[in-house]
């Protein structure tokens, strides 16, 4: 029953509610066994985009379409997409052959098919030896389990994940990470998973969205949203930490300089442009880019340290170096103009708390 | 010093002590009276009806009524009653407050109108359901008026007058409970039932009523316990000396018109065991069903 799609086209689907827009005119277009992130701050509008996918809100504007196949009038029981939940929501009186099964069972599929497919889901989640148990036996790791292998039996044309690591703590959700990669690369099935982990969303996407306020900000590859990200927000995003804000002193077709730094042209500027380096592209010591900063706040981190330092002009700068620096030392880092990113300065902001 | 601790671990320190307020309330107010009554019921009143006919032995009173068919089949006339009144109600209050869940305009008006009832009390539900579905009321009125019926139906001074009567009163307060069970459910449950092709029917039926019966089986024991004791409806809209002849009625005439304390309370004693049995049979089937955490924010 593997119902493979060709194509999930998402055209200007917009929700609003009491005169806020949570979506503005989303236009995606996915493949069939695509991984889709939806990747954002909170209140960028991924859940409600997932929601909307799923069925459980109506839109406000736009259309879903599946193979040319509008969906989005279809109630949710008869879209037939797999749905994980951040809580999970297994159902508590059921055991965990039973919350597997319920799909199959509401499909009116033959018992003894049900039972295969039931048991081929729990060997797939490594959950074989857990199917009479319930819910409330079972830790986060194992019951989040359980809630893919629910939604996966059906081998649904779309499988829809909201954030279902976010509950897991950090050592558990980098083992979900890794399951939920490999049970994409053995179903191969259409997928749309929002999170706000950057890293999350790097690591299991082959492709992601960006959104921010409801819009798209940009739709890429993770190497083309890692080093090209199309604007100052996605870079704050994506781990370009520093963003420095420099009057313009010079802009050719590729390069700026920016007083003492010279960077990248990424877009359109004017008369101050703001630089973002990531702080893994410095490193201590003379090259381009010199600029000497005084040390204030030292994290260790194994092989790195994640420093916090101070430009002569006041600016922080956040730094990760193998070297071993103490607070109060003045050093010199430099860091190459092609991984010194320059948009314009009114380019949209990162969000102050980035996740 | 240790000892306190130890003490204190068990759960036994100072503010144990804010439990003597409720425990003197409970002993004075029911321990005492309860005990004093039974061990009343098996003192038969010297001189009464029973001793004449049964003897003293500490039976004789509850062998009185169970011989008598006129009192034996109160218990029967309670039940017909009660157990309609309590079912009805446990069972409508929960399509109701099924629609009443989340937010909506007027959520707080039609509440309000729900509960009502019950801030009215028995009396007065009973003189105002006299004056609408009485013989000359309002309800026959219009139904004789506009030839539905040739005569008045009889709705009061019988069985549905009191029918009526406990449903009114009762409802708000089975209401209120299944409200409260219904929103201890997780909402997200029926979501992801139904992107597993649950429609709205299978999503109540395997997903929300199995998770609210527990809930449901201890609003019924509410419910019948309140509908069991029904006093005033008998005699206001009911036939206190026949169809509706409730065992109340038989308690207050045993105590206050034949002066026979011990037979009220051994009355009053059978009224507690006829209850007891109803509600262990229903916890009973309750003790069967799935009864852990529901998820909550419902």
């Amino acid at each position: 029953m593997s119902t493979r799609i060709s194509e999930l086209r998402l055209d200007g689907v917009s929700r609003g509610f009491g005169g806020v827009l949570a979506l503005d005119g989303l236009d995606l277009t996915i493949e069939g066994g695509e991984f889709v992130a939806l990747l954002g701050p909170s209140g960028c509008g991924k859940s409600t985009a997932l929601n909307c996918l799923a069925g459980l809100l109506p839109l406000s504007g736009g259309a879903i379409w599946l193979d040319e196949r509008r969906v989005d009038t279809v109630p949710p029981e008869q879209r037939g997409f797999g749905m994980v939940f951040q809580n999970y929501a297994l159902f508590p009186h059921m055991s965990v052959r039973a919350n597997i099964g319920f799909g199959l069972r509401m499909a009116h599929v033959a018992k003894a098919e049900a039972r295969k497919r039931v048991d081929e889901a729990l060997e797939l989640v490594q959950l074989g030896d857990h199917a009479a148990k319930f819910p409330g036996q079972l830790s986060g790791g194992q019951q989040q389990r359980v809630a893919i292998a629910r939604a996966i039996v059906l081998a649904p044309p779309l499988v829809l994940m909201d954030e279902p690591l976010s509950n897991l703590d950090a050592k558990l959700r980098l083992e979900m990470r890794t399951e939920i990669k490999r049970i994409h690369q053995t179903l191969g099935l259409t997928t749309v998973y929002v999170t706000h982990d950057q890293e999350e969303a790097l690591s299991l996407a082959d492709r992601l969205v960006l959104l921010r306020e409801g819009r798209v900000q940009q739709i890429g590859t993770p190497e083309e949203v890692y080093a090209e990200p199309a604007n100052r927000f996605v870079a704050g995003f994506m781990g370009y930490r520093n963003e420095l804000e420099l009057p313009v002193t010079s802009v050719a077709d590729k390069t700026v300089v920016l007083g003492d730094l010279t960077g990248t042209r990424r877009e359109d500027i004017g008369e101050v442009a703001v630089a973002v380096i990531r702080p893994e592209d410095f490193t201590v010591g003379d090259g381009p880019n010199a600029l000497e900063v005084d040390v204030e706040v030292v994290e260790y981190q194994g092989r790195e340290q994640a420093i916090q330092a101070r430009t002569a002009a006041g600016d922080p700068l956040h730094v990760r170096a193998t070297s071993r620096l103490a607070p109060g030392d003045r050093v010199t880092v430099s860091v190459p103009p092609e991984r010194v990113l320059v948009f314009a300065a009114d380019s949209p902001a990162a969000p102050r708390e980035v996740a | 010093m240790a000892l306190r601790h130890r003490l204190a671990d068990r759960g036994v320190d100072r503010t144990l002590l804010l439990l003597v307020p409720a425990v003197i309330f409970i002993v004075a107010l029911f321990v005492y009276p309860f005990v004093y009554g039974l061990q009343l019921s098996f003192q038969p009143q010297p001189g009464s009806e029973t001793v004449q006919t049964y003897g003293s032995g500490p039976f004789a009173d509850y062998h009185a009524f169970f011989a008598d068919s006129y009192l034996r089949n109160t218990i029967w006339t309670t039940l017909k009653l009660s157990l309609p009144a309590a079912l009805f109600n446990v069972i409508a209050s929960v399509p109701i407050a099924y629609r009443m869940r989340g937010r909506f305009r007027g959520k707080r008006t039609i509440t309000t109108i729900l509960v009502v009832p019950i801030t009215l009390g028995t009396v007065l539900t009973a003189e105002g359901l006299l004056a609408f579905m009485g013989p000359t009321g309002w309800l026959n009125r219009l139904l004789v008026d506009t030839g539905i019926v040739d005569h008045p139906v009889r709705l009061t001074h019988n069985y549905w007058g009191v029918l009526f009567s406990l449903v009114i009163s009762g409802f708000p307060f089975a209401f209120l409970l299944t409200l409260s069970y219904l929103s201890g459910i997780d909402p997200t449950l029926e979501r992801a039932a139904a992107t597993l092709g649950a429609g709205w029917w299978q999503r109540f039926r395997h997903i929300t009523l199995p998770l609210l019966a527990p809930g449901l089986g201890i609003t019924f024991c509410l419910s019948f316990v309140l509908a069991f004791s029904v006093f005033p409806s008998a005699i206001m809209v009911g036939d206190p000396s026949g169809q509706t002849r409730v065992i109340s009625i038989a308690a207050f005439h045993a105590a206050f018109e034949q002066y026979d304390y011990s037979m009220a309370s051994a009355i009053a004693m059978i009224m507690g065991a006829v209850e007891l049995i109803v509600i262990g049979l229903v916890l009973g089937w309750r003790s069967r069903l799935y009864r852990g955490a529901t998820g909550g924010k419902g």
